[in-house]
């Protein structure tokens, strides 16, 4: 369709009509009066510091004129940013400025989740958190306490949690997101990949991606580094059900049925073990358990991945033999969400068995194994020690053995009264959305509904602020300091999150509020400083770092290069019981799971339902972006996508609205239909982040459609406890409404 | 810009847009918007994503486009006052105070890359031009993830835009309009 200017009005921004009948354009989001636009919009300062629209952490640079945000570049000094930035992060004045933004304490003031709420001062606001919060702990115990976190800024409130004396600290990026496949490098390798991931994208010769839909997944350096590989003449190998921006980009594209990624990766690995195009020499030197492995994958033949996977048997021979081929410049992605159908340790499991197959681990284009610039610590008081119990993250009598992160549904569902081993009283939420996290909604809503108290620190009133008993109004990431930022990569690096302006309204730091909070609760010896800057001066000249340059940098760089691989000069350690790569692991054999990966065939869709699929678009991130009306812009819907045949048996054209049903009867919508050739016919697929009804979201509101709505049903994990969340299925019908 | 300083070499400014790395992520269309304050609802560059074929041979192209700054520039030609104009360095400009708003620079572009600026001139992509005038890229360019976007001088050999011209597989859009579109795809 030829795209029109005024078409492109119509087509991104459909409901700009109805957004100025209601007012939304004149409530001065925007900069207002617009700035002559041959002027351009340098700032009079410039301010470095770190994104935070998603969990990657870019540099920034940020312009600020006459005391205002004007626009927010990418920082060069920063090895995450290198003078880029993705969309989101160009939009994060969209955010600052948003108009619905939390702007003073609130006190509830109708029943829980009514969304009414009375404005009080921040001494009194706090005084109520600090006077719930102690009286929680003396009558049932510092467990009863948990909190749930997003974001760098948590590190404050995971200090006061630690002095309060609570374990169950937890966020949903374990078992609703990454934890799987944590989980299934550690048990293969000794160590996760971490985030950002330690992967060496540019200089893979082949890249395979199993699900991983980069590019709409935008995380800056992986991006960038995507698009090198291409330049470069990198081959893709993208195995996913929609032809994804990355599968058209790729030599092959394998649009598996949903839930067989296991059994093709088996058939890839006996091709690569029978025709020994593996990594002979690295498999003898760092791995055990290959006898095992290759017994194991003797019957798992193409042909025999043909029937699970729809994959043709010659394509999987050729595909293995062409992965094999790049070794070992051949990485195997292991992927970010990988919460889909319950088997997904193992799925992760066999990702990470492939790779040390093609001795990708500790190689250039494969797995870096990156260190951290080294950052000193500013000493506090030893916690004091509680007797306390485990978090109640499981369900009673039940153990999923290689959790390593606390699991929210399970803190979550622990907080309905009789379920764990006991109770949790009351939630911390910092940053974090769980109605559009946590699957099973009516859980959450049944848990909010029994807690005894629930304080939220946010910037946004969403879903789930909406609940909370006490609000408490966070500066954004623009607006404060917070903690210097170090993680492993590939340049060890330090970087400083720095006030680009003013908090707005009566926003505070989350800092300040938990530096208030501990004191008011007895736990200020945690918080050993008068302010923030007298905290980062005292860890900067702990580390030996400059806080003038590295405030007017954004971002230092270690001077030396650092090893990143073997070959290099990494040590190859692997922290596994054996010492080596487990390619069968005796941990898991030792506690009653398969030591091998085993393909368990999945359930499929009666003949008028598809696999509910869903992802990320560039301009998103989880459910937190949505009411950013710079970024609402680009994408403000999430039209389902639906195979062109079977959306003319449903007598269904582009731009219908529909409504999606599950197999649980939960009706979703309207959702506008998207038809495509893109996607297989049992599939249709949503962006991830819509459909939210918070009624002081007054551009999300009620924009698109929430995917967690109709994930009413998971399957768990049995290694680590994770959610599966493709396993629901939906039929269309025109909408109803 | 005096065109009487410039007898040794006469800068020609283009873009070049590699349609095999990008994304179509729409940094470039924010960047661009933060840039130039361009308001709610109108944009000055976009993205087009055109597939081809059928489930499951399928192909797909993305493109970030915007004004190909042409140099037998139609919205020039009919433009009645004179406010569109080419410059020295052959980016296409418009003169807010001479502009009507008339609208026949919007029915001539064939790229569709004009909308009427709510304060009532035709407003388009100026490749930056104030950026460039300080040696900086284009907003699009500098923000890009994939570095898809190449600005520079296409009379320069040297230069990098030249010479992914030269080296690479090519189009423009709309060759039969004749426009000479300074916007090169690369395919």
């Amino acid at each position: 369709m030829p795209v029109s200017r005024r078409n492109f009005i119509k087509i991104t921004s459909a409901t700009f009509g109805a957004a100025m009948g209601a007012g939304l354009t004149t409530r001065g989001w925007s900069r207002a009066p617009q700035p002559d636009p041959e002027t351009g919009t340098d700032g009079d300062r410039v301010v470095p510091s770190f994104c935070e629209l998603c969990f990657w952490k870019c540099g920034i640079q940020a312009h600020v004129k006459d005391g205002r945000l004007t626009k927010i570049e990418g920082n060069p000094h920063h090895p995450l940013s290198r003078g880029h930035l993705c969309p989101r992060g160009t939009g994060g004045a969209g955010l600052l400025y948003d108009p619905d933004r939390l702007r003073q304490p609130l006190i509830r003031t109708g029943t829980r989740g009514a969304e009414e709420f009375k404005p009080v001062s921040w001494e009194d606001a706090l005084d109520e958190v600090a006077d719930k919060l102690t009286r929680i702990r003396e009558q049932y115990g510092p467990e009863a306490l948990a909190l749930f976190s997003h974001g760098y800024g948590a590190s404050w409130f995971k200090t006061l949690m630690h002095a309060y004396g609570t374990p169950n600290l937890t966020h949903p990026s374990y078992a609703q997101c990454r934890g799987s496949r944590q989980t299934a490098f550690e048990l293969t390798f000794g160590a996760g990949v971490g985030s950002p991931e330690a992967t060496d994208i540019e200089h893979a010769r082949v890249l395979t991606l199993i699900g991983s839909h980069l590019g709409e997944n935008m995380h800056n350096t992986q991006v960038q580094d995507f698009a090198r590989a291409i330049e470069r003449g990198a081959d893709l190998v993208v195995v996913d059900p929609r032809f994804s921006v990355a599968a058209s980009k790729a030599r092959y594209w394998l649009p598996i049925r949903p839930g067989t990624d296991i059994a093709l990766l088996l058939a890839w690995m006996h091709v690569i073990v029978e025709e020994k195009l593996y990594d002979r020499d690295y498999i003898e030197q760092y791995a055990v358990g290959f006898d095992e492995l290759k017994a194991h994958l003797a019957d798992k033949t193409p042909q025999w991945a043909y029937a699970a996977t729809s994959i043709d048997p010659d394509t999987i021979v050729e595909t293995a033999r062409f992965i094999a081929g790049g070794r070992p410049a051949s990485l195997v992605h292991p992927g970010r969400r990988t919460s889909w159908t319950g088997d997904d340790t193992q799925r992760g499991r066999a990702i990470a068995i492939l790779n040390a197959l093609l001795g990708s681990w500790g190689r250039r284009g494969g797995i870096l194994r990156p260190a951290s610039y080294p950052l000193a610590k500013v000493p506090i008081p030893p916690f004091e020690h509680h007797e306390t119990r485990p978090p109640a993250d499981m369900p009673k009598g039940v153990i999923y053995p290689f959790a390593s992160s606390p699991l929210s549904h399970g803190i979550r569902d622990a907080s309905i009264p009789g379920t764990a081993d006991y109770d949790i009283k009351a939630w911390m939420l910092y940053g974090t959305n769980l109605l559009q996290s946590l699957p099973q909604q009516d859980r959450t809503i049944e848990a909010l509904q029994n807690l005894e108290f629930i304080v939220a620190i946010d910037v946004l009133p969403t879903d789930t602020v909406g609940w909370a008993d006490v609000v408490l109004p966070e500066a954004t990431y623009l607006e404060r300091y917070d903690d210097l930022h170090a993680p492993a990569w590939h340049d060890p690096y330090v970087a400083i999150r720095q006030p680009v302006v003013d908090p707005m309204y009566d926003s505070k730091p989350g800092w300040w509020i938990a530096k208030e909070l501990a004191k008011r609760m007895g736990y200020g010896q945690y918080f050993p400083f008068e302010d923030i800057e007298e905290y980062l001066a005292e860890r900067a000249e702990r580390s030996g770092i400059d806080l003038m340059e590295l405030s007017k940098k954004g971002a230092i760089t270690a001077s030396e290069p650092t090893p990143v691989t073997f070959e290099e000069g990494v040590e190859p350690s692997f922290p596994t019981p054996s010492g080596r790569i487990e390619l069968y692991s005796q941990q898991m054999a030792d506690a009653g799971l398969p030591p091998l990966p085993d393909y368990t065939p999945p359930e499929e869709p009666a003949a008028d339902q598809f696999h509910l699929l869903f992802g990320r678009a560039p301009t998103l991130s989880f459910a937190r972006t949505a009411n950013n009306r710079l970024l609402g812009e680009i994408l403000d819907d999430n039209p389902v996508w639906i195979h062109t045949r079977r959306a003319a048996e449903l007598g269904l054209k582009d731009g219908d609205k529909v409504d999606l049903i599950n197999q649980d009867g939960v009706r979703e919508g309207p959702a506008t239909v998207n038809v495509t050739e893109r996607i297989r016919p049992d599939c249709v697929y949503i962006v991830h982040g819509f459909g939210q009804k918070a009624k002081g979201l007054h551009f999300a509101r009620n924009r698109g459609i929430s995917d967690t709505r109709l994930i009413t049903k998971t399957r768990i994990d049995p290694v680590m406890g994770g959610t599966g969340l493709n396993v629901n299925f939906v039929r269309i019908e025109k909408a109803v409404s | 810009m005096n065109t009487q300083t410039r007898t040794e070499h006469r800068i020609r400014y283009g873009m070049v847009m590699d349609t095999r790395k990008c994304v179509g992520c729409n940094a470039c269309v924010l960047a661009c918007k933060n840039e130039n304050g361009t308001p709610h609802g109108f944009t000055r560059d976009w993205i087009t994503t055109t597939t081809r074929g059928r489930f499951p041979k399928l192909s797909m192209e993305i493109r970030s486009e915007r004004c190909n700054h042409c140099e037998n520039a139609p919205c020039v030609t009919v433009c009645p006052t004179g406010a569109s104009h080419i410059t020295d360095t052959g980016i296409v400009l418009v003169d807010h105070d001479k502009c009507t708003g008339c609208k026949a620079c919007i029915a001539a572009c064939p790229y569709d890359a004009r909308f009427i600026h709510p304060a009532g001139y035709a407003d388009k992509c100026t490749f930056c031009n104030h950026r460039v005038e300080q040696g900086l890229d284009p907003a699009c360019v500098s923000v890009c993830p994939t570095e898809s976007l190449h600005f520079g001088d296409l009379n320069d050999p040297d230069s990098e835009v030249s010479r992914l011209v030269a080296e690479n597989e090519f189009k423009v859009l709309h060759p039969e309009a004749g426009t000479r579109p300074k916007l090169f795809f690369l395919v």
